[in-house]
């Protein structure tokens, strides 16, 4: 079905040895047991003696003055403990930049902890509460008398461009801007037969993990503030010591199984006022938010608009490609320039695009703040490139999977910033696929319109090369044959401290009971970094393997000696160590780490990983490395469109994802099947809605994600390259599973439908305003 | 507080004391006793992460007062069974990989008890209404239905887990 020439070579799997043992099968995970028994504690399971509990106190204004806040009564309330305002800590702020970061400097973007003079956020924090018991702390609160004065303030971007626009980031609210320019645009465009125009709009979303925010802090006899909280980034210790004043050595951060994050637990969150309150207090102070405080307590994905303008020849070949992206980043800036900067460097998708201009901006506003969530900027800009190639297939008569072949990035090109991605590109095996498992299509019934839609997608995998990541794993083996491994990474779920087990059993040839992983503790394991950017695996998984490999090595010097063989003739599994073409002549795993330690052989290993580090991109042109590399694959689905009522209905939903290599195949299925939930919700009923940046939609029953009657199954087409940058060749899944499915869910409305609806989600009121439209434009042209 | 009173409840078997004002909810009350399986996601009904058995019928502990819970069977996640001698359907989501985060599990797991006592081979559309109140951001319910279905099957003799 290839329609270009493939002249480019393959690389060549990175790892030759297929006959894993335990690698790339479904594997059981080792926090199955606990948690479907209910003994996995979580961090809100932790009670200590004497503990009190915590409240938060925020303005019910977006944008206004703290005139006036007392806090007498509160105080003078029975088992009030303390009650805190910015007067009790005037210059305190909280670090908002690049989580656990260490190669880099941070932006200024810091945020007041409490607010001092201006609410910039509707929820921003005023006081913080900490009492002998939630009812009293909760009282406390209703005692604090609050004066803001309303500020005008601007609640969308555009306006905020505007000159004379209410300033919430000095001096013209663009916190951030990119360019990428490839080519020559204008004889790009002037070479065009036909060139399509049109506007995309992303809304808010919330990450909705089912786990709110909690945490427990207490001061130790040292003198540490110990915060044990659900968290994607134990290395939070450093910006809360820097908020605190203290030595970094005297914060430690400690995680448990988090229940769920997605982005949302990427920042800072409960943790600066845990170890406020308990260094106030001198007791140990629990905080848990409420759903409600969860939903206005961290930020939320980016809403976009997205202009794209495209150039095509008529035989369906890009010439041009002028994208002009603008992004709410809200109240604060959090992790917004690199979100934008995902946007950018994706903008143009998974295709060759010879002469491209990208310009993006993040501005601020007085809505929520925007951060990190799954997907990070470059699903907002597939969600927008994938409809944009429908459109534009229609628009010269094009098939929509024809027109992508024939721009479809190969492997060995280069990407819109001229980097080329070092791992195979299987975009069009993935996409045709996908294609092919919708099978025959459901018929329409009566006003029930079915269509079908495709999207195919590039994410990253690994963070931002130029913020030079590291990760470290330790490796070592007792002298009963068990495997222990400490790491810092923090586990939201997707079974990150499991897949270390399963890398280390696989390579030391030991079964996975036998190996026990200690995780998530900023002073005691190694630091791994961050549980974001698809990077645990990639990054962890590849310290791990380091560390186990160089411990296997050791481990094989002494049983090749002992059993009379060449070092790559001894074999290691199941528990076992022989040699590979005369099995009898061996001994158990335990007996050999037994003769290591008589011998005086280093039994553990520390090791670290190294992303490339690369300089920033440039400037001017965006051209250079911004990620280690990529994830391609497709999205298919089949949906029923009731054109009366404009209510959506997926009826199939095919995931085709090159994931390198599959550590644990059923771990893998898992993140395809709930990225599309993720995706389906996006596309169809997720919206945070904020008016005059006061939120709407504050629980489960006004933000809608798609629940068991809503979801269709998921098939997963999961295909191994085995050429990814990751341990044993493999990339990642975590966000490339959730990329794709909004803009397939578009493309199959529109197929349906016959008509776009270009603003996401893609609700029953705008289907059928897009109906009408379609109707009134056939009717005008009729007549 | 004054409006306290000492209520006996009994969970997962065993009779435990305690004294809650009259405005405690269940859910409240069991994680105070130390039944931190019954997790807290919204405590407004809406996320089903808080699910306990009353006698055998599957409530939202978020939405149940604790003094209404005297003189019934509660059962929890940890009630169901051990890491050791598993629940079918603590075997069959275990195996099955049907919980990640695993913080919605408990719930799923209660939900699906208490429709496997009413129905012992459930058809995937009554598996899906008897989760519908039970919100999951991890899984998209795909392995979570698997998993009900597989210990389904167990439990009426018809099958294995996997
Ligand atoms: S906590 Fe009870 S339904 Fe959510
Ligand atoms: S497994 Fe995380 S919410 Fe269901």
């Amino acid at each position: 079905m290839t329609t270009t020439d493939r002249t480019l070579a393959e690389p060549a799997p990175r790892d030759t040895n297929v006959r894993y043992n335990q690698i790339g099968k479904p594997l059981v995970r080792t926090d199955a047991p606990g948690k479907v028994t209910g003994r996995t504690p979580y961090a809100g399971d932790y009670t200590m003696p004497k503990m009190l509990h915590a409240k938060v106190v925020r303005a019910d204004l977006a944008s206004a003055r703290l005139k006036r806040i007392d806090v007498t009564r509160a105080r003078a309330l029975p088992g009030v403990a303390c009650v805190l305002t910015a007067a009790d800590m005037p210059d305190r702020n909280i670090a908002t930049d690049i989580p656990g970061q260490t190669g880099r400097d941070r932006l200024k973007t810091d945020q007041q902890v409490l607010v001092r003079e201006r609410v910039r956020y509707f929820g921003e924090p005023l006081a913080l509460i900490a009492a002998e018991s939630r009812d009293v702390a909760e009282a406390a609160a209703l005692l604090v008398e609050v004066e803001l004065e309303p500020i005008a303030g601007v609640y969308d971007p555009e306006e905020a461009l505007k000159p004379g626009a209410p300033i919430v980031t000095a001096p013209d609210n663009v916190v951030a801007t990119y360019r990428i320019r490839r080519g020559d645009v204008e004889a790009g465009f002037a070479a065009a037969d036909v060139i399509v125009e049109n506007t995309y709009r992303t809304q808010f979303q919330e990450h909705a993990f089912l786990e709110p925010e909690v945490g427990l802090a207490w001061v130790d006899e040292n003198g540490v503030v110990n915060i044990r909280v659900s968290t994607q980034v134990i290395e939070h210790f450093r910006a809360v010591a820097d908020a605190l004043g203290l030595p970094h050595n005297k914060v430690r951060v400690l995680g448990a199984m988090v229940g769920g994050g997605f982005g949302g637990k990427e920042d800072v969150t409960v943790e600066l006022y845990l170890a406020i309150l308990a260094m106030h207090t001198r007791r140990p102070v629990r905080l848990e938010y409420s759903r409600e405080d969860s939903f206005v307590g961290h930020g939320k994905r980016h809403p976009f608009k997205l202009v794209y303008r495209t150039g095509v020849t008529r035989d369906g070949r890009i010439t041009a490609l002028d994208v002009q992206a603008l992004a709410d980043s809200g109240a604060y800036v959090f992790l917004s320039p690199y979100v934008l900067l995902y946007c950018a460097v994706n903008a143009s998708g998974p295709y060759r695009v010879d002469n491209l201009n990208v310009f993006a901006r993040a501005v601020a506003t007085n809505n929520m703040f925007t951060s990190a969530f799954r997907g990070f900027g470059g699903m907002q800009a597939c969600a927008a490139y994938e409809q944009q190639m429908d459109e534009v297939a229609g628009a010269i008569g094009m098939d929509r999977l024809e027109f992508r072949r024939r721009n479809l990035l190969r492997t060995g090109e280069p990407m819109a910033t001229g980097f080329v991605p070092p791992s195979s590109i299987w975009t069009e095996k993935c996409a045709d696929l996908a294609w092919e498992a919708l099978g025959e299509q459901t018929p329409d019934d009566g006003p029930v319109k079915v269509g079908r839609g495709i999207a195919c997608y590039q994410q990253s995998y690994g963070r931002l090369t130029f913020l030079k990541d590291t990760s470290e794993a330790w490796v070592g083996v007792e002298i009963d044959g068990t495997v222990t491994v400490r790491s810092g990474v923090t586990d939201i779920g997707a079974g990150q401290a499991s897949s270390l087990a399963h890398i280390a059993a696989e390579i030391l040839g030991v079964t996975l009971p036998n190996v026990i992983v200690y995780n998530s503790d900023s002073q005691v394991t190694p630091l791994a970094g961050t549980t974001t950017a698809t990077r645990a695996l990639y990054m962890t998984g590849n310290a791990a393997r380091q560390a186990a490999a160089a411990l296997r090595e050791r481990l094989v010097a002494v049983a090749a000696e002992v059993l009379g063989a060449a070092p790559d003739a001894i074999e290691l599994a199941s528990n076992r160590v022989a040699v590979a073409d005369d099995p009898a002549r061996g001994m158990s795993f335990a007996e050999l780490v037994r003769l290591c330690a008589a011998r005086g052989v280093h039994r553990s290993e520390l090791a670290i990983f190294r992303a490339p580090f690369t300089s920033p991109l440039d400037p001017e042109t965006g051209q250079g490395q911004a990620h280690p590399d990529y994830v391609y694959g497709a999205h298919a689905v089949e949906v029923a469109v009731d054109t009366e009522t404009g209510e959506v209905r997926v009826l199939k939903c095919i995931a085709a994802h090159d994931v390198g290599q599959c550590i644990n195949r059923a771990a893998v299925e898992g993140q395809i099947e709930g990225g599309t939930q993720n995706g389906l919700g996006y596309a169809l009923t997720e919206e945070m809605l904020y008016r005059e940046g006061r939120l709407v939609t504050p629980s489960f029953s006004e933000y809608l994600m798609p629940t068991a009657m809503d979801m269709p199954r998921v098939q997963s087409i999961i295909l191994e390259s085995r050429s990814g940058i990751g341990p044993f060749g493999a990339k990642g899944i975590g966000e490339p599973a959730l990329t794709p499915v909004a803009p397939a869910v578009a493309n199959a409305v529109a197929d349906a439908i016959g008509a776009r609806v270009f603003e996401y989600p893609i609700t029953p009121e705008r289907v059928v305003r897009a109906i009408a439209g379609r109707d009134r434009a056939g009717a005008a042209a009729g007549g | 507080m004054s409006n306290e009173r000492r209520i006996t409840l009994e969970i997962n078997g065993a009779a435990e004391t305690t004294s809650v004002p009259a405005h405690r909810t269940l859910l409240e009350a069991l994680r105070g006793l130390g039944h931190v399986d019954v997790k807290c996601g919204c405590e407004k009904g809406d996320c089903g992460a808080c699910a306990v058995l009353l006698d055998g019928v599957a409530v939202d502990s978020c939405l149940t007062l604790a003094w209404q819970a005297e003189g019934h069977a509660i059962t929890t996640l940890a009630g169901l069974g051990t890491p050791e001698r598993m629940h079918p359907l603590q075997q069959a989501f275990a195996d099955l990989g049907a919980a990640q985060c695993g913080y919605c599990t408990p719930g799923m797991i209660i939900a699906a008890e208490s429709l496997l006592r009413r129905v012992p081979d459930p058809s995937e559309d009554e598996i899906r209404v008897a989760l519908s109140g039970n919100l999951c951001r991890c899984t998209g319910y795909t392995k979570i239905f698997d998993a009900v279905a597989a210990a389904a099957a167990v439990m009426s003799g018809k099958g294995d887990a996997r």
